[in-house]
């Protein structure tokens, strides 16, 4: 478990963060200048803050009151840069081998594994001048996994990537997620990314830490829409796949229902997380009929959250799922919308955010 | 050899590459290490040392070659010491023409390390350190590396300076046939005689034989050393 807190005085800014990231993916999430960067260069040593404590597994890696500060080398935390910065003098074979050597590790080398998971065994004996951008993340990946980190920093990994490269990757990112392995700090400003990768979300703004807690929980609080951008609010809805069917389109089973997705890579049986965006959410209070949506699940209100401007947004309880519906403030004033009413969502486009491992499988 | 050069310019060559040899070894690593300083460390006294070890290029060579007799001659106060203490004697010895050599040289050097070492990416070498590479080996295994170009450059100017050193040289260690006679002072040595023309012309041909030489080997060198660094970052790996 990684303990962080830190405060550090900067030109017009003062940053003053506390918080504690548990095993899996904890994502760092806020927009740019609200002091992402400089909380993970004070977490991997490559910054002095003014004052703070820093932990890893009982680990102390800065202590200012004790004078403590470990040099990055000697923090076992490896990060995956948004440029890379792989070594140009060196084949991906050997940019990839760097860390073992340092990190004094025993036993079989776990090289070809990586490599494999990665998908980048048949570029081992190229040099990296040649790699696609993805291909060179893949490389930086695999490399900060192979110098046996107790912890990886991501360093906004995808955003020097277009959205294609950005799709490519995403689903390595998944597989070392599910591989259980190493606890990961994602850092990142894109909502999309954070709802797919996060177990947990430590929401960041000017400075400060706005609230930490599980990404479900986090996603459909409509308190916390202004942070995630109002356009793209959203919450998830946990499902598994029941069976794809003839006419193109996906069954998936939620706590509430079945829904209906044109149809989706997972094979049946794969639990899958799909982000349902609050603006595409309608509700009605009686069963709607003759309705071209397909996709209709019972819901009871939790919250109703007025914002000006944007509208009102609606929590919803959805089986045991928690999802954001957005409204005008006269549709829910004619709907009589209050905590305990129930209704029907109905979902106009749902996307998976997330598979499980079997992806690319 | 024998048959075409005189036993003055057989010896007079082979002191000024022996020189020139070692002006170069004993300076490189000392080049590196204040490239280093100079491109990547802030600290006090950085422009003085910025200035001391640009100044023989600026300063006439007579007065290099005069400080040198100051503070290296047997009677000097760095001369005195090393004289006594290791036996190691600079004044009129050919190991002096090669100290007046290196320093005259150490300049250009110095340079040509530096330009490479402030073009190395300091985030590739942050990346190593977060590898759990230390300082010391971050240098060895990314900077040394990528800098090897302009070693290898500096290296070579330095050589090719220290092959037409004259002024600081005959002003410190004078002009001693089979002991500081270097290609240079024995051109100028010719240049005195009268009727010395002939063997003006010889000389100089043998200098521009050696300088072709060296041209042509220092760009033999980093060629190869240019497709060694391409070949594993560029090559089609098959």
């Amino acid at each position: 478990m990684l303990s962080v807190k830190l405060t550090h005085q900067l030109p017009g800014f003062t940053l003053d963060v506390d918080f504690t990231a548990p095993a899996g993916v904890t994502a760092l999430f806020g927009r740019s200048g609200a002091g992402k960067s400089t909380t993970v260069h004070a977490i991997g040593g490559l910054l002095r803050p003014d004052s703070a404590q820093i932990t890893l597994d009982g680990r102390v890696l800065t202590d200012t009151a004790a004078r403590v500060h470990l040099p990055p080398y000697r923090r076992q935390i490896a990060t995956v840069f948004q440029d890379g910065r792989l070594f140009p003098h060196l084949s991906v074979r050997q940019n990839l081998s760097y860390g073992r050597w340092f990190a004094k590790l025993q036993g079989p080398d776990d090289l070809p594994r990586v490599a494999r998971m990665l998908d980048i065994t048949a570029l081992l004996d190229r040099g990296i001048h040649g790699l696609s951008g993805g291909e060179r993340q893949r490389v930086a990946l695999g490399r900060a996994l192979l110098s046996g980190p107790q912890l990886l920093l991501m360093d906004e990994p995808l955003a020097a990537l277009d959205e294609a490269r950005k799709a490519e990757i995403l689903p390595y990112l998944e597989r070392l997620r599910d591989a259980g392995g190493v606890p990961v700090l994602y850092v990142s400003h894109a909502l999309d990314e954070v709802a797919r990768l996060a177990n947990t979300i430590v929401i960041l703004d000017a400075g400060r830490v706005v609230r930490v807690g599980g990404a479900a929980d986090l996603l459909s609080d409509p308190d916390l829409a202004s942070y995630f951008g109002q356009r793209q609010a959203g919450a998830i809805l946990h499902a598994r796949v029941t069976s794809h069917q003839a006419d193109g389109l996906t069954e998936l089973a939620t706590s509430a229902g079945s829904v209906w997705l044109p149809r989706i890579a997972a094979l049946p049986g794969a639990e899958v997380r799909l982000r349902v965006p609050a603006q595409d959410v309608i509700l009605s209070r009686s069963r709607p009929d003759g309705l071209s949506a397909l996709n209709i699940l019972p819901a009871t209100v939790t919250r109703v959250s007025g914002d000006e401007g944007f509208g009102v947004l609606v929590q919803l309880q959805v089986g045991t799922d928690l999802i954001l519906a957005r409204v005008t403030q006269r549709s829910a004033v004619a709907l009589d919308l209050q905590p305990g009413t129930a209704c029907f969502a109905i979902v106009k486009s749902v996307a998976v955010a997330q598979a499980d491992s079997g992806i690319g499988a | 050899m024998g048959d075409w050069l005189t036993p003055m310019e057989i010896s007079a060559l082979g002191l000024s590459l022996r020189v020139s040899f070692w002006a170069t070894v004993v300076s490189l690593p000392l080049g590196v290490a204040v490239a280093w300083l100079l491109a990547r460390k802030r600290f006090w006294g950085h422009g003085l040392l910025n200035g001391l070890v640009y100044l023989p290029l600026i300063l006439p060579p007579v007065v290099t070659g005069y400080v040198l007799l100051i503070v290296f001659g047997r009677q000097g106060l760095v001369g005195a010491f090393l004289d006594q203490t290791f036996g190691l004697v600079f004044a009129f010895r050919w190991t002096g023409a090669a100290l007046a050599a290196g320093v005259m040289a150490f300049p250009l050097m110095v340079r040509a390390i530096r330009l490479a070492i402030e073009a190395v990416d300091p985030r590739l070498e942050q990346a190593a350190g977060t590898l759990g590479a230390s300082p010391v080996w971050v240098f060895v295994t990314v900077t040394l590396p990528l800098i090897l170009p302009g070693i290898l450059a500096g290296a070579v100017l330095c050589f090719a300076k220290a092959m037409g050193e004259f002024g600081a040289t005959i002003t410190f260690v004078s002009n001693i046939p089979g002991e500081t006679q270097t290609l240079p002072s024995a051109i100028y040595t010719a240049l005195q005689v009268p009727g010395g023309g002939p063997q003006v012309v010889r000389l100089v041909l043998i200098s521009t034989a050696i300088a072709m030489i060296a041209i042509a080997l220092a760009e033999w060198l980093s060629r190869r050393v240019a497709r060694r660094i391409a070949g594993r970052s560029g090559g089609a790996g098959a």
